[in-house]
């Protein structure tokens, strides 16, 4: 583990078309590398998350994405993401190829991924159209004790998972807690790991059982107070339930939103300029 | 007749949060499941079990939560565990009663879309996908459906099956190893329709007060039928509206609360 400015270890471990997850369901979303992956120009990203999220609406609409590997796609609780849906409606501003699963397969692929397992396997259901979509990966094998029906799915390895914690250690371990996601499978299933961290400290709060990555899992870490928001650290600050209600309006129209990610994204330094002109942090 | 103290969107919430038992292990979607949800966890169903996709179990928020995963579900429940578990260990595994689903299209066999509007490889709609419909329809015991009702959303073909009702009807969900029990009800804002006896497709069994079976007919898209026996469904009690109308304002009072943060006066 190599304790970087988030600037350089972005540099230093997000290329041009990486396979890249950044996780966290709902909560710890990793909102400041993604700002700064933007800031930084990546192109022909192939981004995997299980909820797309207003973080790739923002990597979607600013042009950094070429494919999409996700399972539920919209703006929770408010409606679309409407910056995917101008990708996938009409190619703006480029193309997206999407590979599309449930939450459970998609969960299962990185477990897979995590195991070095070619494949995860489910119990099969018929009857949806969900896998006759064209080019979809999912196939069918048969259990060799009960030859029961099984689906297969394909493991997820990203090239670079990235994530949002608590805490990190002076060891350089780091703690998740609350909703965690597939935010560990994710981590292990990759080639490299970054994370993203409230504060450093002597020692983490945690309990026996609590998820923590050991340093030596983790490639590089940046302490980045304010890192998830809007999404939300729990035992930190909540999730900004006014800002995903806003953002529907800010990302339905192509010039505001491009006017916004100018001036909130790339025409900043870093995330805590950006919480200062949104007025969230003094 | 004076106009009713309810409105259509409140009798909808208190009808389908009727349909939950105290006790039942309930996966939940988020939007109007959730408020149903709640609402039968704050009035009859004290014990009722709630589950999140979040992976959030046992949870007892005091306001609705915008996303599946807003803070107050992980504070309130009884465990919090990772998604690959609450999936397989809770959902696939058959341990849920009951799962609470919406969508964008259904059609008279309570199947289920919410995948895309038109040709999937050219959308004219991209809607958000399946996420955990598909397994919670597939493998809860029985499933229960709130949508509001119009010829657009109650469809004879879906564009796209994401989640299973009765597919073809009777006999379907077996033959496609369907574990479930499938839809029980499909309540919506004229009032409840379930799957007939035999044939498996949906038929208007219950309508609110001062509403009639032709106005749910021309709100559906297929032509529906009506149940033999037509009952009108209760008007939602006085301690059901206050519920329901506290809970709606907490939560607008939560929602509007400004976040702030305390950056460390030198990032280290």
């Amino acid at each position: 583990m190599e304790l970087l400015p988030l600037k350089d270890a972005i540099a230093a471990h997000v290329r041009d078309g990486d396979s890249i997850a950044l996780e966290g369901f709902t909560h710890l979303i990793p909102f400041a590398a993604a700002h700064e992956i933007i800031r930084q120009g990546r192109r022909g990203l192939h981004l995997i998350r299980m909820t797309p999220d207003l973080v790739y609406d923002q990597l979607i609409g600013i042009g950094c994405a070429r494919a999409l590997t996700f399972s539920w796609g919209g703006n929770p609780g408010v409606g679309s993401l409407h910056r995917l849906r101008d990708a996938v409606e009409r190619g703006w501003p480029q193309p997206l190829a999407l590979t599309e699963y449930t939450h459970a397969q998609l969960a299962l692929a990185y477990s897979a991924g995590a195991s070095g397992m070619s494949c995860a396997m489910m119990p099969q259901y018929a009857g949806t159209d969900l896998e006759r979509v064209p080019g979809t990966t999912l196939r069918t094998v048969r259990c060799p004790f009960t030859d029961a029906p099984l689906t297969a799915v394909p493991a997820v390895n990203p090239d670079v998972t990235v994530l949002h914690a608590q805490q990190i250690d002076a060891q350089g371990n780091v703690l998740l807690r609350g909703i965690v996601g597939a935010a560990k499978e994710a981590a292990l299933a990759a080639r490299r790991v970054l994370v993203t961290v409230e504060e450093r400290v002597q020692r983490l709060t945690a309990d026996m059982n609590a998820v923590i990555l050991p340093a030596w899992l983790v490639s590089a870490a940046s302490i980045v107070p304010g890192g998830a928001y809007p999404s939300y650290a729990q035992g930190y600050y909540p999730r900004d339930n006014r800002f995903y209600l806003a953002w529907d309006e800010i990302a339905r129209d192509r010039a505001a939103f491009t006017a916004w990610m100018e001036r909130h994204v790339l025409g900043v330094h870093d995330h805590a300029a950006l919480l200062r002109v949104l007025g969230v942090a003094a | 007749m004076s106009a009713p103290d309810y409105s259509r969107d409140e009798i909808m919430t208190v009808t389908a949060a009727r349909q939950l038992k105290d006790r039942a292990v309930c996966f939940v979607g988020i939007g109007l499941p959730s408020a149903a949800c709640n609402l039968a966890r704050m009035t009859h169903a004290p014990g009722l079990v709630l589950i999140y996709e979040s992976g959030t179990v046992g949870t007892r928020p005091k306001v609705l939560p915008l996303s599946i995963g807003d803070g107050e579900l992980a504070e309130t429940a009884t465990c919090v565990v990772p998604l690959p578990e609450v999936f397989a260990h809770y959902l696939q595994r058959g341990r849920i009663d009951v799962g609470f689903l919406g969508a964008a299209q259904i059609d008279r066999y309570g199947n289920l879309n919410s995948t895309v509007i038109g040709e999937y490889g050219h959308p004219a709609v991209r809607l958000p996908g399946g996420g955990g419909a598909p397994e919670i329809a597939t493998y809860a015991r029985e499933v229960l459906i709130i949508m509001k009702q119009t010829a657009r959303t109650f469809v004879p073909k879906l564009d796209f099956l994401t989640s299973c009702g009765f597919l073809t009807g009777s006999g379907a969900r077996a033959a496609h190893r369907c574990p479930g029990g499938g839809p029980r009800a499909v309540v919506t804002d004229y009032g409840v329709l379930r799957p007939a006896p035999g044939t498996e497709e949906l038929e208007l069994t219950a309508l609110y007060p001062g509403l009639t079976a032709d106005a749910a007919r021309a709100a559906t898209g297929w032509p529906l039928k009506v149940a033999a026996r037509l009952e009108t469904l209760p008007a939602p009690t006085p301690a059901e509206l206050r519920t329901l109308r506290e809970l709606e304002a907490r939560t607008r009072e939560a929602q509007s609360r400004p976040v702030r943060i305390t950056l460390p006066s030198v990032t280290p």
